[in-house]
């Protein structure tokens, strides 16, 4: 019953949220205003805007690691007061722990969970594979390329079989070949999973690539601009006329955003002077 | 299926070479010890030879190496303050030195384990850290030296004095390390283990501890000789016995061989203590040699 319930609940649902920095100072500092959107179980959402609008403060409120100042945000229907393996995280560098091998960073969350040695070895074996790292589990983060360890960082989030997967750029330290066989990954990772996913990027080409639907942002303070639904058929072309259209209209819909964020900018300097 | 992933097998000498070029590197680096070491007592040799040195100050390594026989009998086996010397063997040298390095290894031991936890305290608990933490930045600059009267006004002679100066010479410094160590922690592998579900102890215990155990190693590693020139001075300064003591009685006594034979003791104690501490510093925290090979 409660099952059926929770899968009529969008997975990530914020109402009103807000965020500003420097409550009490005499320079409060708006990073966020006003969001309101959800990600359905399932769903794969791209947040998109240009650099310091907010999207990755909003990642690290949904993941629990910061407090909103306003609104609420919901997962599953139930308020979001802190940190949860529900809510996975991947980050831009891939952060893995440098003192474990690939195979024991991998199953980190299980021995949080006190899964027992041999089974969350075992395990940690079986998300390697399920992530291409087969004969890299004895490696250590150090030896493996840029890819493979955010590979690794992903199988390290999946293992606690999150129903929300959250990224904060995680492909932007990579080379474009690279990224682009990520993203193949991360399409596979997400239709064997279920899981919903939500990914910060400020790629137009990503962002397309990826999602089923693209909130676009404002320059500073972040607000959501509009949402975008992505209908092209999986996998997706960038040589396809209606990937080009799509790229166009979202190049148009951030330009404007990045020269009110470059006159704001000037402004400020000016007012410095 | 994984018949045409499988690497070739490595020819069976691959591991053999590969100990063989760490058994030469390490013969060469010995070799260089070995010629570091006789370049200065050839110098040393030289200036008693020519008559530079006086013999009765200065006795050439070979007087007070070859008078070993003479010495030995000051070397008590005994742990006992004030001793002039009842031993006679090189168990009693022996001895001294082990009671000698014992203090000092208690010292750093309790001076490791408190300063962490100290460290950590500060960093966590913030009315503690308030209150603590301006105390400990004044202490850390005092010399070790200025806290012998206190060692002795706490603990007069014998064992707890020396463990109490070589504790009091790293702790302020490991604390402050400790310190410097918790805020170079990078956030984001705080926010992994937050976010799969880590208690505040678990962070601790699996994400803190062994980030900042290698900078801790290091700094303990400097600290060691410091650690070494104090116990010789609490020894010496009338705490008592050990090989400080023997310094100090043969100045006393005029007795330039033996000030020169236990200063080669000393040497050596500490050579040793600094391999061990290096040895078990490459075991524990494998991964940060090897993040070094590889560039990292």
């Amino acid at each position: 019953m409660t099952m059926k319930n929770q899968k009529d609940q969008p997975a990530i649902e914020c109402r009103g949220v807000g965020k500003t920095w420097n409550t009490d100072s005499a320079k409060p500092f708006v990073a966020l205003q006003d969001i309101n959107f959800e990600v359905q179980a399932g769903e794969f959402v791209v947040l998109l805007g240009p650099s310091g609008c907010g999207k990755s403060t909003l990642l690290y409120l949904l993941a629990g690691l910061e407090q909103a100042t306003h609104g609420t945000l919901l997962s599953e229907g139930q308020a979001i007061t802190g940190t949860s393996p529900q809510r996975g995280m991947i980050f831009q560098e891939a952060a893995l722990f440098p003192w474990l091998n690939i195979r024991d960073n991998v199953a980190y969350g299980l021995q949080l969970q006190g899964v027992a040695k041999a089974e969350r070895e075992q395990r940690g074996l079986d998300l390697l594979a399920r992530v291409g790292l087969n004969g890299f589990a004895l490696k250590r983060p150090s030896e493996l390329s840029g890819g493979m360890r955010q590979r690794a960082a992903m199988a390290r989030a999946l293992a606690l079989q999150p129903k929300v997967l959250m990224m904060d750029e995680p492909f932007a330290a990579l080379d474009i070949q690279t990224r682009a066989k990520m993203q193949n990954y991360l399409l596979d990772l997400w239709q064997q999973s279920g899981a919903s996913m939500l990914l910060v990027t400020h790629s137009i080409e990503e962002a397309i690539g990826l999602a089923d639907r693209i909130v676009v942002f404002t320059a500073r303070p972040g607000r959501i601009k509009t949402i975008v639904p992505v209908k092209l058929e999986r996998p997706r072309n960038p040589r396809d006329p209606a990937f080009h259209a799509l790229h166009d209209q979202l190049a148009e819909l951030l330009a404007d955003e990045v020269d009110r964020a470059f006159a704001e900018q000037e402004a400020a300097g000016a007012a410095a002077v | 299926m994984g018949a045409s992933a499988k690497p070739p097998a490595k020819p069976p000498s691959a591991a053999g070479a590969r100990v063989m070029k760490n058994l030469r590197r390490q013969g060469v680096a010995a070799l260089w010890t070995l010629a570091s070491i006789g370049s200065i007592i050839g110098l040393w040799e030289l200036a008693a030879a020519m008559g530079w040195a006086d013999p009765l100050l200065m006795p050439a390594p070979h007087v007070f190496l070859g008078n070993w026989s003479e010495q030995l009998h000051f070397f008590d086996m005994a742990n006992t303050i004030g001793s002039s010397g009842e031993g006679g063997s090189w168990v009693g040298v022996l001895s001294v030195v082990l009671w000698t390095s014992m203090r000092v290894f208690v010292g750093l031991l309790l001076g490791f384990v408190l300063s962490l936890a100290v460290g950590v305290l500060i960093r966590y608990n913030t009315v503690f850290g308030k209150l603590s933490l301006p105390a400990v930045t004044m202490f850390a600059p005092i010399s070790p030296v200025a806290w012998l009267p206190v060692a002795v006004f706490l603990f007069g002679i014998g064992d707890k004095p020396a463990i109490f100066m070589v504790f009091i010479a790293i702790f302020f410094v490991m604390v402050i390390a400790t310190l410097a160590q918790i805020d170079e922690v990078p956030k984001s592998y705080i926010h992994v283990a937050r976010i799969m579900g880590a208690s505040k102890r678990q962070v601790f215990r699996t994400v803190i501890l062994p980030a900042i155990l290698p900078g801790l190693f290091v700094t303990l590693r400097i600290n060691l000789f410091a650690a070494w020139m104090v116990v010789l001075i609490a020894e010496a300064a009338g705490v008592g016995s050990g090989l400080g003591q023997i310094v100090m009685m043969a100045r006393n006594t005029f007795n330039a061989s033996l000030v020169f034979f236990t200063m080669t003791l000393i040497g050596l104690a500490g050579f040793v203590f600094d391999q061990a501490l290096g040895l078990m510093q490459r075991r524990m925290l494998w991964w940060i040699d090897a993040d070094k090979a590889n560039g990292k």
